[in-house]
């Protein structure tokens, strides 16, 4: 149970003085794909390591090697010294690689204790000893300060950041020696995060290594000890945190410059195009007022669970509105469905590009033009040639990497996803584009691309609203910021006025600061 | 695709039955005794299955199947399963059956007796979408309710009605001797189904079929009218039933209250054979009339070389598993991006 056990003699040494982890030219092949070129990474032991890329760069393919999932055509793995060659994901767990994956993979209807033991149930001739399990489990939670969360509580009643902390004492059971934590942070608010964070250096403090890979840059800044970035299946750079900054880490890994990242285009605002009034959905929001003028671009923040989304969605007749009304060029969507918005030329991209963005199983042609068929049809009958060159024109327009319009959505990466969610909004010509965490889990390039696709918007008259739990870009690319806590729409202010601690200030509803309430 | 597999090594156990067949007649052994019955088998087993006369009997005994897997296909696709249409052929048979005993026309017994499969499905669709229902449990109550419905329209008898009718011309399998004609069944199941693969692939409806049954949120997400196009489906799925039980009706001249229970698995086999999934979304009008060929052409290569009848239901339970296996094997040997 105690990890430091064989590194008795290593405690005076600091944080990457001893590996624990080596891995060495590796190499790794899918069929023509070249998805890993030589690529080395050194962990040392209670060192938190962050693993940097964009999407596509190799970053999971190696920790699949690390933790057992597939093979590698070549290179060495070394753990603690000695040669580790991990050949399926119970070998590697039982070596102490455990993996925490970027979807939580808790089952809902067990209760925590059975998920933190689940596999590793204590037993004797094949009894389930009840009492021990719930000792172990407590002690688990115990040790990430996170007694709070009942060993009874269902996992899919927990909130989202509680079954984080349920999968990590998870992955404690087995007393791991690295831990790969794959995006954790991605569904998670800043408070949260920030939990998350004193349970990872508490892991530190147990000597466990932990391998962290995220989008969140300024995260790696503050938590992790030493760096490397992947680029393109290479190793580009690695090193200490403390050494380096954010602009030359991105560099690194887009290969680009970070004053790139979020072009401005010069643009006024027009008449007023679309607006809420009362809008209150079934629990949240409750009575949000809001408007939008041609060419703005809005942006949204607040915590999970302030009513963003919520909003977006009764706006948008996805969710039942209680009440309130929507004015799109100032005629009022009566009962708003999403087909009534979409005839009014509002869109969505949802946050939740798999389960509702996108059809993943389907063509990108298909999911690009669903909204709007009308171009290239004729009394219902489509045709195909020219869907297929609606959906290449597009493919150009936003550099997406496909193979071509008929290749499975599925089968392209986030980014490319995320442009094709956005495409088929321009293709539907939507004047006001509501954008649900439009960047979330996507590559830095993908996200440069994406910014610079909505600033042109804004610059041809085109309304936006942007929700994101990511505050440099909502400082980057809107004009204004709202601010929601708790259901309600907080303060709107134009860009110059906030930072990102007004407001993150604003956003767990601190006092002293909606002095002007939610109307503008 | 995986029912082509199924049908080659169909034709080869037909075939190397023949050469066995041959051997025991001429009293042979072993390997050289293989060849030479190889060589001095007419392969008459073989040749008869592939006769054109037992081509076009397969053909017409196919048509109530193919019919009902249009319907099923539709719905299948679109994320959704119909276990009422057993029943629902029953009922519509004996609908037609009355109909045509009391001397309506042919039209009037057509159009009524489609028209009351379109309805039946109405009320599926109208249930699943408007109370948002599973269409497992929708649909399995329908399969009793319609099923009662038959049992009383027809006094819990057969309903006879008078050969010289109209109608019964459809299923007639006369000139069997010539390639052409069919009968007009067959060239009916053909029309609809080129109705339909047109329908599926090049209209607008078509996408948002398997739009939704390919993820229903985003269908909502892009506008599409979920509850009515749901509705829509499965009301054009019924009218195909309804057509289904027209030619239940007519190849027997008869309305039967208790016939056709449990053809829905038939139909669904023949969709799943076809290479569509049960979890919606895709599916193809051509596959699933393939997977209605093949299962017929297994019933009839069976009883043709006289094997009992539960090793028909064997090997057509072992085909479902294997043409579906195979399809899923070859989907995991694709090399996935990551």
């Amino acid at each position: 149970m105690d990890p430091s056990s064989h590194e008795v003699n290593s405690v005076s040494v600091p944080a990457g003085g001893v590996l624990r982890l080596r891995m060495a030219g590796v190499h790794k092949s899918f069929g023509a794909t070249r998805a890993l070129r030589g690529v080395h990474l050194e962990v040392g032991t209670g060192e938190i390591h962050a693993l940097i890329g964009e999407n596509g760069a190799g970053k999971s393919t190696l920790m699949k090697i690390l933790s057992g999932a597939c093979l590698a055509d070549e290179g060495i793995v070394e753990l603690d010294g000695k040669p580790f060659v991990p050949s399926s994901p119970l070998h590697a767990r039982a070596e102490g690689i455990a993996m925490i994956y970027q979807e939580l993979t808790l089952a809902p209807h067990l209760s925590v204790e059975e998920n933190i033991l689940l596999g590793a149930e204590p037993s004797r001739w094949g009894w389930l000893r009840q009492g021990r399990r719930r000792e172990m489990a407590h002690a688990a939670l115990q040790e990430l300060h996170h007694e709070n969360i009942s060993c009874e509580a269902l996992a899919g009643e927990l909130t989202i950041a509680e079954q984080q902390v349920v999968e990590i004492a998870r992955a404690l059971i087995g007393s791991p020696r690295v831990l790969i934590m794959d995006e954790p942070t991605s569904s998670l608010t800043q408070v949260d995060t920030e939990n998350l964070f004193r349970v990872i250096r508490k892991l530190k403090q147990r000597r466990v290594s932990v391998v962290y890979i995220s989008h969140f840059l300024e995260e790696c800044l503050a938590l992790c000890d030493r760096f490397s970035v992947l680029r393109d299946g290479e190793s580009i750079s690695s090193g200490a945190m403390g050494e380096t900054d954010l602009s030359r880490i991105i560099r690194d890994m887009a290969g680009r410059e970070i004053s790139e990242i979020y072009p401005r285009t010069p643009r006024t605002a027009g008449d007023v195009v679309y607006e809420w009034r009362g809008l209150a959905g079934v629990r949240k929001p409750s009575g949000v007022d809001l408007s939008l003028r041609a060419g703005e671009v809005l942006g949204v923040a607040g915590l999970v669970g302030a009513g963003r989304t919520e909003s977006l969605r009764a706006a948008f007749g996805l969710d039942r509105a209680r009440a309130g009304e929507i004015r799109v060029f100032g005629t009022r969507v009566e009962s708003p469905t999403p087909k009534r918005n979409l005839d009014a030329g509002v869109g969505l991209v949802s946050e939740n590009r798999k389960e509702e963005g996108l059809m993943l199983a389907r063509d990108l042609a298909d999911n690009l033009a669903m909204t709007r068929f009308g171009p290239f049809s004729k009394w219902g009958f489509i045709s195909r040639r020219r869907q297929r060159e609606c959906a290449w024109s597009w493919m150009e327009k936003l550099s997406v990497k496909a193979a071509g319009p008929d290749q499975t959505i599925g089968e392209l990466s986030g980014g490319n996803q995320q442009k094709v969610a956005l495409a088929r909004l321009l293709h539907h010509e939507a004047r006001v584009l509501l954008l649900d965490e439009p960047t979330r889990g996507i590559d830095v390039g993908s996200k440069a691309q994406i910014y610079s696709v909505i600033s042109e918007l804004a610059a041809a008259g085109k309304a936006v609203i942007v929700v994101s739990s990511y505050l440099p870009e909502l400082l980057g690319v809107c004009d204004r910021v709202a601010v929601m806590c708790r259901g309600a729409l907080k303060e709107i202010r134009p860009v110059e006025e906030w930072d990102e601690h007004s407001i993150m200030t604003a956003m767990v509803g601190a006092e002293g600061v909606a002095g002007e309430g939610g109307r503008v | 695709m995986g029912f082509a597999v199924v049908g080659l090594l169909f034709v080869v156990l037909l075939g190397w039955k023949d050469v066995v067949d041959q051997m025991e007649k001429e009293d042979l052994k072993g390997w050289d005794g293989w060849r030479r019955a190889w060589g001095s088998s007419g392969f008459e087993g073989l040749k008869a299955f592939l006769s054109v006369t037992n081509i076009k009997t397969v053909l017409s005994q196919t048509v109530i199947v193919a019919i009902g897997s249009l319907g099923m296909t539709l719905i299948i696709v679109s994320g959704g399963i119909d276990l009422s249409v057993g029943s629902v052929v029953a009922l519509t048979s004996v609908l037609g059956a009355t109909l045509a005993a009391q001397e309506w026309g042919s039209f009037g017994v057509i159009a009524a007796t489609v028209l009351a499969g379109g309805m039946i499905g109405a009320i599926n669709g109208g249930l699943i979408a408007g109370l948002r229902m599973m269409p497992f449990i929708v649909t399995l109550g329908m399969m009793g309710v319609a099923r009662g419905l038959a049992k009383w329209l027809a006094k819990n008898q057969t309903v006879n009605y008078p050969e010289s009718a109209g109608v019964n011309h459809l299923m007639k399998l006369e000139d069997l001797d010539h390639f052409l004609p069919l009968p007009s069944g067959v060239w009916l199941a053909g029309g609809l189904a080129v109705l339909l693969a047109i329908l599926m692939n090049r209209t607008v409806f078509g996408r948002h079929v398997f739009a939704i049954g390919s993820n229903e949120a985003t269908a909502r997400l892009c506008g599409i009218r979920v509850p009515w196009t749901k509705a829509f489906i499965y009301a054009l799925g019924g009218v195909f039933f309804g057509f289904a039980g027209l030619m239940q009706m007519t190849r027997l001249t008869q309305g039967d209250p208790s016939g056709a229970v449990g053809l829905e698995l038939d139909m669904i086999a023949a969709v799943v054979i076809g290479g569509a999934s049960l979890s919606g979304g895709t599916g193809s009008v051509a596959g699933s009339m393939m997977g209605a060929l093949i299962i017929q052409l297994l019933r009839n290569g069976s009883s043709l070389m006289a094997w009992p009848n539960y090793t028909q239901e064997i090997i057509i339970g072992v085909v479902i598993i294997l043409a579906v296996g195979l399809d899923r094997w070859r989907q995991s040997q694709e090399p996935r991006s990551g």
